[in-house]
C-alpha cells in the first residue's frame, strides 16, 4: 500500500512505471501550468488581488462557472439518453449516430463556433425560427416576474448572447458523458433487472434503485469531465458568445483579451485562480463520486 | 508489406529533410515584416517593387517573407522571439511595445521621415444598401435603435481609432468638453451589440450575421469589404470628420543586428516613402503622403478634416493609459 514500503508489490515494475508516470505528467502538465505561476509571482499581492476580483474580471467567473455547470448538468441528463438509446436498442443508422457524437470531439472549435452562429444568428436557419420566440418568451417572463431582470440572466437574443454561450458549452461538451457511460451500460447484465422483475420491483423501480446507481459513478465522471471542458472552452465561444463587458464574456476570454493588452501577468493571474477553482471543484467532484461508489453502488 | 512501408517511410522523412535544408542551401538574405492582417495585398505587391529595386542598386537578390495575424498578436510574436526584421502596424501603442522591452529604442518614430509613418487611413462608415436609418455623421450613431458594430477598443486598432474618433468628434464640437464626450462614448457603446476581439469578426458580424446597422472601419479596410460584400448591398458613409489613422513602420534593431540586415531593413521601409511605395499604398486605399501619389487617385480619398491623436489627446501614451487600461474610461462605460 505504501508509496515506498518495503512491501513488494505482485506486479513487478512499479517504479519504473511510476517513475515515468510522474516524469511524464511533469513535463506535460506541471512545468506548462507552472510556468503560469511563475509569471504571476512578478505581481504584488495588492496587484494579484487587484487583478482577480476586479467586477469585470468577476462577472466574468460568475457567468463562466454558472453556464458551465448548466451545460454540463444538461450533457448528463441528455448524455445518458443517448447512450442508453444507442447500448440498448439496435436501429438502422445506430454506428452513423455514435460515431456522430464524437465529432465535437475532432472538430476544431473555432469551426464549431462559427457552424452554430450561422445557425442561430438572427437570420441564419434556426435562429430566423427561433430567435423571436426566445425573445417573445424572455419578455413574457419579464412581465410576469418583473423583479427579476430576464434579460440580463438569461439573455434577449440566442446568438451573441448568453444563450449562444450555453449552446457552445453543450455541445463541446456532449461526447464526455455519452463515452465515459457506454461502457458501464454494456456491461450492466440485463440478469440483474430480471432478477428485480422477478424479486417484484416495476420498471420505474428497476431504474431508479437498480440501474441508476450502478451508473452514477461514471456519470459524475462524465459530468465533471464536460463541465472541465466547457470552463477552459475558448475558441467556440467567442464567436457566438456577444462578448459583451459584465455580461457575456467568458473567463478564457478575458485572459486573451489581457494578453491582447501585452498584460502577461494580469492574464495569468486569472488563468491561476481558475486553475484553482478548477481544481477544487474537481477533487470535490471526485470525492462525491467515491462517496455515491460507497453510498449506492456497493459492487465496486 | 512492412518493409515497403518502412521503406516508404524513409523516403518521406529524407524528403522532409530536404525541404528543410533546401532553403539554407540557397544563401539569399532573407527579410520578415510582421505586420497585421489587411496589410497582406499590399505587402505582396510592395515586396516584389523592393526586391528588384534592391537587385538594382546592390545586385543581390534577397527573399522577403511575411507574417500577418491580430496586431498585439503579431507584436507579442515578435517580444516572445519572433526574429521579425521589420514590423508595420496601424498603431503607434502596438509598435511601442517593443521599445517597452527594448527591442528597439524609444525614439523610434524619429529615425524616419513623418515619424514614421509612411502612410494613413481613417475611420468611416459602412451601412447597409439604401442607408434605411440615415446614418450622416457621428451623432446619427447614438440614436435609440441604431446598433453599431464596433470591435473591442482594447484589442483592436480599429475598435481604437473608432472610440477615439466618436470621443475626438463630440470634444471638438461647439462647447463639447470631457464630460460630454464620455456621455458621448457611453451612448455610442450602449448601441454596440456584440464586441468582436478584432476587426475580422466585427466585419463578418456586420456582413455575414446581418447584426448591427452601421460598421466603423479602416478607409482601406472599408474598400476591402466592399469588394468582397458590395453585391450584398454595402454602402459607405463618410462622416464630416474623421480620426487620422497613423501606420507606423519599425526595424526590431535586436533582431537586425543579430542577422546583419539593418541596411537591408531601413532600407526597405525607406522605400515606402519613395514614389514608387507611395503609389503602390494609394493603390491599396492607403492615403500616402505624396501629393502626386494621392493625385492619380482622384476622389478616393474624401478630402475631410482628419484630427490625429496626439492631437487631441496629447500623445498615444496618455490616450492609452486614460481610456484602455483597466479600469480606464472604457471599462468604465461598462460598470453598472
Amino acid at each position: 500500500m505504501t508509496l515506498f514500503g518495503k512491501r513488494k508489490n505482485v506486479l513487478p515494475g512499479f517504479g519504473l512505471s511510476l517513475g515515468f508516470t510522474l516524469a511524464y505528467l511533469g513535463l506535460i502538465v506541471l512545468i506548462p501550468l507552472s510556468a503560469a505561476f511563475i509569471k504571476t509571482a512578478g505581481l504584488s499581492w495588492a496587484d494579484f488581488i487587484a487583478a482577480v476580483t476586479s467586477p469585470r474580471v468577476v462577472a466574468s467567473y460568475k457567468l463562466s462557472f454558472g453556464v458551465s455547470l448548466l451545460a454540463a448538468l444538461v450533457n448528463a441528463f441528455f448524455g445518458l439518453i443517448l447512450a442508453w438509446v444507442l447500448v440498448r436498442y439496435t436501429f438502422p443508422g445506430r454506428r452513423i449516430v455514435d460515431a456522430l457524437v464524437d465529432l465535437p470531439f475532432a472538430l476544431p472549435t473555432a469551426v464549431a463556433g462559427i457552424a452554430l452562429t450561422a445557425i442561430y444568428a438572427k437570420n441564419g436557419w434556426v435562429g430566423q425560427w427561433l430567435e423571436p420566440l426566445w425573445a417573445a418568451g424572455v419578455q413574457r417572463l419579464s412581465e410576469w416576474i418583473p423583479w427579476i431582470n430576464w434579460t440580463e440572466w438569461v439573455g434577449g437574443k440566442l446568438a451573441f448572447d448568453r444563450p449562444g454561450i450555453f449552446l457552445a458549452l453543450t455541445f463541446v461538451g456532449l461526447p464526455f458523458v455519452v463515452r465515459t457511460l457506454q461502457p458501464v451500460l454494456s456491461e450492466l447484465e440485463p440478469e440483474i433487472e430480471e432478477a428485480a422483475a422477478t424479486l417484484g420491483a416495476n420498471r420505474w423501480q428497476t431504474m431508479t434503485r437498480v440501474i441508476f446507481p450502478e451508473l452514477l459513478p461514471a456519470l459524475i465522471t462524465g459530468f465533471a469531465l464536460a463541465f472541465a471542458r466547457a470552463l477552459g472552452e475558448y475558441g467556440s465561444v467567442v464567436f457566438i458568445a456577444g462578448n459583451m463587458p459584465m455580461h457575456s464574456e467568458i473567463t478564457p476570454l478575458l485572459i486573451i483579451t489581457k494578453l491582447e493588452q501585452y498584460d502577461y501577468r494580469g492574464a495569468t493571474a486569472i488563468a491561476v485562480v481558475m486553475l484553482a477553482v478548477a481544481l477544487l471543484m474537481l477533487v470535490a467532484v471526485g470525492s462525491l463520486q467515491t462517496w455515491s461508489r460507497r453510498r449506492l453502488g456497493g459492487v465496486r | 508489406m512492412i518493409s515497403s512501408f518502412h521503406f516508404s517511410r524513409f523516403i518521406l522523412v529524407l524528403g522532409l529533410i530536404g525541404a528543410v535544408l533546401a532553403p539554407l542551401a540557397r544563401a539569399d538574405r532573407t527579410l520578415l515584416n510582421a505586420s497585421y492582417d489587411v496589410t497582406r495585398e499590399f505587402y505582396k505587391e510592395y515586396n516584389a517593387a523592393f526586391i528588384t529595386h534592391w537587385k538594382e542598386i546592390s545586385g543581390e537578390t534577397i527573399v522577403i517573407n511575411q507574417s500577418h495575424g491580430g496586431s498585439s498578436k503579431q507584436v507579442r510574436s515578435v517580444i516572445d522571439g519572433l526574429a521579425a526584421d521589420v514590423v508595420t502596424m496601424n498603431g503607434v501603442p502596438d509598435i511601442d511595445q517593443l521599445a517597452k522591452v527594448s527591442l528597439i529604442p524609444a525614439d523610434w518614430q524619429q529615425r524616419l521621415p513623418h515619424d514614421s509613418i509612411p502612410y494613413t487611413s481613417t475611420i468611416l462608415f459602412l451601412v447597409r444598401k439604401g442607408n434605411p436609418k440615415q446614418i450622416k455623421d457621428w451623432p446619427d450613431l447614438i440614436k435609440e435603435g441604431t446598433g453599431v458594430i464596433i470591435p473591442n477598443p482594447k484589442t483592436s486598432g480599429n475598435g481604437r481609432y473608432s472610440y477615439l474618433a466618436a470621443w475626438g468628434y463630440a470634444l471638438r464640437q461647439p462647447g463639447g468638453d470631457e464630460a460630454q464626450a464620455k456621455a458621448f462614448v457611453k451612448k455610442l457603446f450602449g448601441n454596440v451589440p456584440v464586441l468582436d476581439s478584432g476587426g475580422r469578426g466585427a466585419t463578418t458580424t456586420f456582413a455575414q450575421r446581418a447584426i448591427g446597422d452601421v460598421l466603423l472601419t479602416f478607409e482601406n479596410e472599408a474598400a476591402l469589404i466592399l469588394k468582397e460584400f458590395g453585391s450584398d448591398g454595402i454602402e459607405v458613409v463618410v462622416p464630416s470628420t474623421s480620426v487620422l489613422a497613423e501606420n507606423p513602420v519599425v526595424w526590431v534593431d535586436k533582431v537586425v543586428n543579430k542577422k546583419g540586415t539593418e541596411k537591408l531593413a531601413k532600407a526597405y521601409l525607406e522605400y515606402l516613402f519613395s514614389p514608387v511605395g507611395q503609389e503602390l499604398a494609394a493603390k491599396y486605399y492607403f492615403r500616402p503622403l505624396d501629393a502626386s501619389a494621392l493625385a492619380h487617385y482622384p476622389g478616393r480619398f474624401p478630402a475631410i478634416p482628419l484630427f490625429s491623436v496626439p492631437e487631441v489627446f496629447g500623445s498615444w501614451e496618455k490616450a492609452q493609459k486614460i481610456h484602455f487600461t483597466d479600469g480606464g474610461i472604457f471599462d468604465q462605460l461598462y460598470q453598472k
